[in-house]
């Protein structure tokens, strides 16, 4: 057999998922000199960049401006895209493994953790991860309707999905004009009623998850008040210790600026952000037409366990809040792919540094792997998935060095092109991409926004002349 | 960061080893899985101790006859223990402490994993190249 990795015979690798991790992928892959690569990714959208896209916040553009960077990337000869190509739905696991020597999978973590606290179903208590998605225009989610007209909003975590959450409900619609936020949102945004937001954390200001950049923003927003009960902003005796033993100055910046919020006096805005920690919600009650009302929450008290961690203990005290609407942001989960072995429990795909496990037999899926938040669960920025995907990388190329690859019966770029073109007509190209995203960002020009957003699957093959 | 993300990388594999085993066994072990430590568990999977590769060259060098001994005679008998759900900082602080290198990770009762002082240096060190690169791009972005 020929050897792999040459001009001649490349080395063929599928990519699943065109967000960060996907790109970080890629991007190590061509790095290397030892192997000729090429690398065909693709996305169930017809648009790259996940997350960058349709997570991080609208009034967080700096931060998108990260795709700048994958751009770069995908303009390697060896590099193409098909979006709107779903695997395990248009083509399957088995059928990419007849074109590719590797494959890896870096679909993120698509679904939210549930509280499992009476209450959870009722209308109005929704997944944080839902509401994202719509304001950003995600095209699964244009049907997506949420009741503004409350005024009293509980958003349920202290992580960065939390964050923008609490943010853009708090954002007025100038804020958010400039933004390129979903035309339907902003619509909605005018005329929301909103005039408290809860965030609930279960911990104290020491453990929460949030940056202090995060937690800074939100005492500087335009028509909104940030505040947090001296009580619950003042350190306990285990944190002021833990804190005083590590002499973490980053946690201590961050206490330092939720106790600015203490006590603060309203300066007249017209919303309140209300910080709460050490507290959980334990029940959600409903008015007779199931539309959640009311929330009942239980004040924690930090313990340390035998390793040292600070965990929430809740203690007999309740206290009751008004809420119409509940936005969970309590964790996040990967989604299965059909024929690809999954730790349930986790929402993660079982691997070992990056190569897929076989549950059975511990021992590598020949041909197999994964990056990024469906490898090691949601955690950290979108920068942690470039030594994530590395990792992964240098396995790939070492078991290509070992001869451990698939041995794929069409190894050809233009037999993978053929076969995708027949199972999903209607693919979009890089160059389909670049097409789009250039009329994207001339509607948006002419509103002073970065960008309007296409926000359905049709409308986007018909921008560039596909349906 | 949480210990979870440590554990998601590795497999949900442990390499253990009953306290009635040899020495020469545990050191077999150690060396085909190129790691540190073994959890020693008992017939119903319990942990009831750990074994080091220190716990040995600290007998090795007091008695040649090392490897017939049981791994019973050398493991650490009280094990402190974590869970996914515990915060990496305490951790390695907690290890820093109590200067060993290798905690047991039990979910549910059901031993899930082992964390190393190395996994903690590695998951952090790969936190902070990931938080530099972000927001390199952050400040080159503002400059264009």
């Amino acid at each position: 057999m020929s050897e792999i990795g040459t001009q001649s015979n490349p080395l063929r690798v599928a990519i699943v998922g065109a967000g960060p991790t996907g790109f970080y992928t890629a991007e190590h892959l061509f790095k290397q000199k030892e192997y000729v690569v090429q690398v065909d990714m693709f996305d169930r959208l017809p648009v790259p960049f996940g997350l960058v896209r349709y997570g991080v916040a609208p009034d967080h553009q700096k931060i998108k401006s990260v795709t700048a960077v994958y751009d770069r990337i995908a303009q390697n000869p060896g590099f193409r895209f098909f979006g709107n190509v779903q695997i395990g739905r248009d083509i399957t696991v088995t059928e990419l493994s007849r074109y590719y020597h590797q494959v890896v999978y870096t679909t993120g973590a698509q679904t939210d953790r549930q509280m499992n606290i009476p209450g959870e179903d009722l209308a109005g208590s929704l997944p944080a991860t839902d509401f994202v998605a719509w304001y950003n225009g995600h095209p699964d989610f244009q049907d997506y309707d949420v009741d503004l007209s409350h005024e009293n909003v509980a958003v349920v975590g202290v992580g960065n999905v939390a964050m923008d959450v609490a943010r853009i409900l708090c954002r007025t619609p100038e804020e958010l004009a400039t933004t390129d936020i979903a035309d339907y949102a902003l619509e909605k945004f005018r005329h929301s009623n909103v005039k408290n937001v809860y965030i609930l954390g279960r911990r104290g200001p020491a453990q929460a998850a949030f940056t202090t950049p995060e937690i800074k923003e939100l005492g500087e927003m335009e028509d909104t008040d940030a505040y947090v009960e001296p009580e619950e902003a003042a350190l306990d005796e285990l944190s002021e210790a833990a804190l005083a033993a590590n002499s973490d100055r980053a946690t201590m910046k961050k206490v330092e600026v939720i106790q600015s919020y203490a006590g603060r006096p309203s300066t007249g805005k017209s919303r309140r952000l209300i910080l709460r920690f050490l507290v959980s919600p334990v029940e959600l009650f409903g008015n007779e037409d199931g539309q959640v009302v009311k929330m009942r929450l239980v004040k924690n008290k930090l313990y340390k366990t035998e390793s040292g961690t600070l965990r929430p203990k809740a203690t007999d005290e309740f206290e009751e809040i008004p809420v119409g609407l509940v936005f969970r942001a309590i964790g996040y989960r990967g989604v299965p792919i059909p024929g690809v072995p999954f730790y349930d429990s986790w929402g993660v795909i079982l691997n070992r540094e990056g190569r897929v496990i076989d549950p059975e037999t511990q021992a590598p899926v020949t041909g197999q792997y994964t990056g990024g938040w469906i490898k090691r669960g949601p955690s950290g920025v979108i920068g942690t998935n470039k030594p994530d995907a590395q990792e992964t990388v240098q396995n790939m190329l070492a078991d290509v060095a070992a001869g451990q690859i698939m041995r794929p019966d069409h190894p050809e770029a233009e037999a993978a092109a053929a076969m995708i073109a027949e199972k999903q007509p209607d693919y979009f190209s890089y160059d389909d991409w670049l097409k789009l995203n250039e009329l994207e960002i001339a509607k948006g020009k002419a509103q002073g926004r970065p960008r309007v957003k296409f926000t359905s699957v049709p409308e986007m093959l018909a921008a560039v002349g596909k349906s | 960061m949480k210990v979870r993300r440590i554990l998601a990388t590795k497999g949900m594999r442990v390499i253990t080893i009953g306290p009635e085993k040899q020495i020469r066994d545990a050191v077999k072990l150690l060396a085909r899985h190129n790691i540190g430590a073994l959890v020693v568990v008992d017939d119903d999977e319990r942990p009831v101790g750990i074994l080091s590769e220190r716990d040995v060259i600290r007998e090795t060098a007091v008695n040649e006859q090392v490897f017939d001994l049981q791994v019973a005679d050398l493991m650490t008998r009280d094990v402190i223990t974590g869970t996914p759900q515990d915060d990496t900082y305490s951790l390695a602080r907690t290890m820093t402490e109590h200067r060993f290198r290798h905690l047991p990770i039990l979910e549910d009762g059901r031993l899930t994993g082992i964390v190393s002082i190395g996994d903690i240096l590695k998951a952090e060190r790969d936190q902070y190249r990931g938080e530099i690169d972000t927001l390199e791009t952050q400040i080159m972005a503002t400059d264009d």
